[in-house]
């Protein structure tokens, strides 16, 4: 059974306790997408100026629990300044880290190696960075959920960006 | 007779166990109860030496199946007070019962610019429902507000029925714990020509029931919150009503003859139990009911009075202002649901703390958005009673929280 020390890690706590990219931006020019936790009621709020082909400023805003809230801020710092194209990688290199484990539950039942982590990031060519401390949610299945909310949400304000062709 | 934990939670094998190495301590009975060996003894029995399908078979084990099942639905028509079984429709859960309300009454009765009025303490159950009739047909919602320490603001009642075709209350809150005064919400709504429909899925598990007392004309409970098995329900109507109501879902049982052009629907209850129905579950509902009666709902009620007084004290003495519970603070007004919000700690995080020390609480919205929102908050954790609850598992839930504290402060 997994102890709580790996899921709530120091850096996440950090990330918790002092929020990056925390705020909104005007819209326009900013899009603003909302995600919502039906589980739970966490909210999530990514307002998001892409200009370019790249991700010019982000903020956060919304309430949520420590993971849901720290995985919106390491996603900010992670993304801001990167071109959609590498914002996008990042994504699925993300909800790879997180999804790998649903596929082992529905599996063979084992847990997944270290080694089939890393072939899956090494596909998506992204360094996770401080994000790799999230890695301990997929231990605690409910949780994902969690994990993945703002990823979500940003992927969305990404589609509605490119759809108005910024 | 007063009921003796000691000996009601050596019924319930579940709770024979550790969970991360400790003692399991259910406090999510609000959520779904846990079921007595007398309940899974009932079913088990059922499908060991007299499972066959009910109202079809001439042989002796379908009569004998069928038996048992019109059985459970007299213990449930007594339990709630019915005046006969014919008013007593078995339905998945309290949220199909209110659903079979809205579409087969709601969708007979109700046209554009009428108006129902609800509760801001609501379950979705009690929302969606009408919400969707808003949506389809253009009715219009109105809203009961609350008070700051979680009762319906009823000064203006009056005004407020004056006008409505359908009054929607619940008679506990599963959020706040309040137990509202359904007898005069309905006596103001039958004033100004209104039916009331109560929500009974945190009433009827925990106190004593008689529909005509509560003065409402459609009441729904849920049996997995009663000690019986999930997939069983009831609602109860007033027999007139639902023998001039339209038909619910079609199909086989729910009808007395059917030829290619038309059919004509079966009598009460069946006309609403299409399809097979879930007759071992209502069989271990029946159970429930026995297991229920046999203790007293009464006692059921003065036991879980006097454990949630327990548990408001001693948060309160523990804990102080940084423990805010959302609810009535008198345990006379309330039910054993206990929402609370610790510190900033949100409520995900502190229910995965005390799961690390086998205390079992929901955390979440509770079905309960529109709430959520008059409280100003996302989600709360909560704690719920139940007939196998006692001070220890309340001291072990005050025991968890500090530490929380080690981990987030």
């Amino acid at each position: 059974m997994p102890g709580l020390e790996d899921l709530y890690r120091e850096i996440i706590l950090d990330h918790y306790r002092n929020p990056r990219n925390r705020g909104e931006l005007p819209v326009p020019p900013a899009y603003k997408v909302e995600g919502f936790n039906p589980l739970c009621g966490d909210e999530i709020i990514v307002y998001l100026v892409v200009d370019g082909g790249r991700v010019q400023d982000l903020r956060i805003g919304g309430q949520g629990c420590s993971i849901s809230q720290s995985s919106a801020s390491m996603m900010s710092a992670a993304v801001k300044g990167k071109t959609v194209q590498e914002a996008r990688a990042t994504i699925r290199a993300f909800k790879g880290m997180m999804s790998i484990h649903e596929q082992h539950l529905e599996g063979d039942g084992s847990e997944p190696t270290a080694e089939d982590e890393a072939a899956a990031r090494e596909e998506a060519d992204v360094k996770l960075g401080d994000l790799e401390a999230l890695q301990g949610v997929v231990k605690f299945p409910v949780r994902i959920k969690c994990a993945t909310l703002s990823w979500n949400t940003l992927a969305q304000g990404l589609d509605e960006a490119e759809t108005a062709g910024a | 007779m007063a009921l003796d934990v000691s000996v009601v939670k050596k019924d319930f094998p579940i709770l024979d166990q550790q969970v991360h190495g400790r003692r399991l301590v259910y406090l999510d009975s609000a959520s779904s109860s846990q079921k007595p060996r007398a309940v899974l003894e009932a079913m088990q029995d059922e499908l060991e030496t007299t499972y066959a399908n009910v109202h079809r078979g001439v042989y002796a084990i379908a009569e004998e199946s069928t038996r048992r099942y019109e059985d459970a639905r007299a213990k449930v028509a007594r339990f709630i007070g019915a005046r006969s079984t014919r008013e007593v429709v078995f339905t998945k859960n309290v949220t199909e019962a209110i659903n079979l309300v809205a579409y087969a009454w709601g969708r007979s009765h109700l046209q554009p610019g009428d108006a129902v009025l609800l509760t801001e303490m609501e379950h979705h159950a009690n929302i969606v429902p009408w919400l969707q009739l808003k949506a389809e047909r253009g009715i219009e919602l109105r809203y009961l507000p609350l008070t700051d320490d979680g009762h319906l603001m009823l000064d203006d009642l009056a005004q407020m029925v004056d006008g409505v075709k359908l009054v929607g209350v619940s008679c506990c809150s599963n959020v706040l714990g309040t137990i509202n005064p359904v007898r005069r919400i309905a006596d103001a709504a039958h004033a100004a020509g209104a039916l009331v429909i109560a929500d009974g899925a945190q009433y009827s598990p925990h106190m004593a029931t008689d529909v005509s007392a509560l003065g409402c004309d459609f009441y729904g409970f849920t049996g997995h919150k009663m000690l019986g098995p999930t997939g069983i329900g009831v609602l109860w109507a007033r027999e007139e009503l639902l023998e001039a109501m339209p038909i619910f879902i079609g199909g086989g049982e729910m009808i007395r003859d059917v030829r290619l052009d038309g059919f004509i629907p079966n009598e009460l209850p069946w006309k609403f139990e299409a399809g097979t129905p879930p007759f071992v579950e209502a069989i271990g509902l029946g159970a429930a009911v026995d297991y229920l009666e046999n203790i007293g709902m009464d006692a059921v009620r003065a036991h879980e009075k006097a454990l949630t007084a327990y548990a408001l004290g001693t948060l309160k003495e523990r804990y102080g202002d940084d423990l805010v519970i959302h609810g009535p603070s008198d345990p006379e007004d309330r039910g054993g649901a206990i929402s609370f919000v610790y510190k900033d700690v949100h409520p995900h995080d502190l229910s995965q703390v005390l799961d690390q020390a086998g205390v079992c609480v929901r955390a979440g919205h509770h079905c309960a958005k529109p709430l959520m929102r008059r409280l100003g908050v996302t989600a709360t954790a909560r704690a719920s009673m139940y007939v196998y609850n006692d001070e220890a598992d309340v001291d072990a839930l005050a025991d968890a929280l500090a530490e929380a504290d080690t981990l987030f402060f």
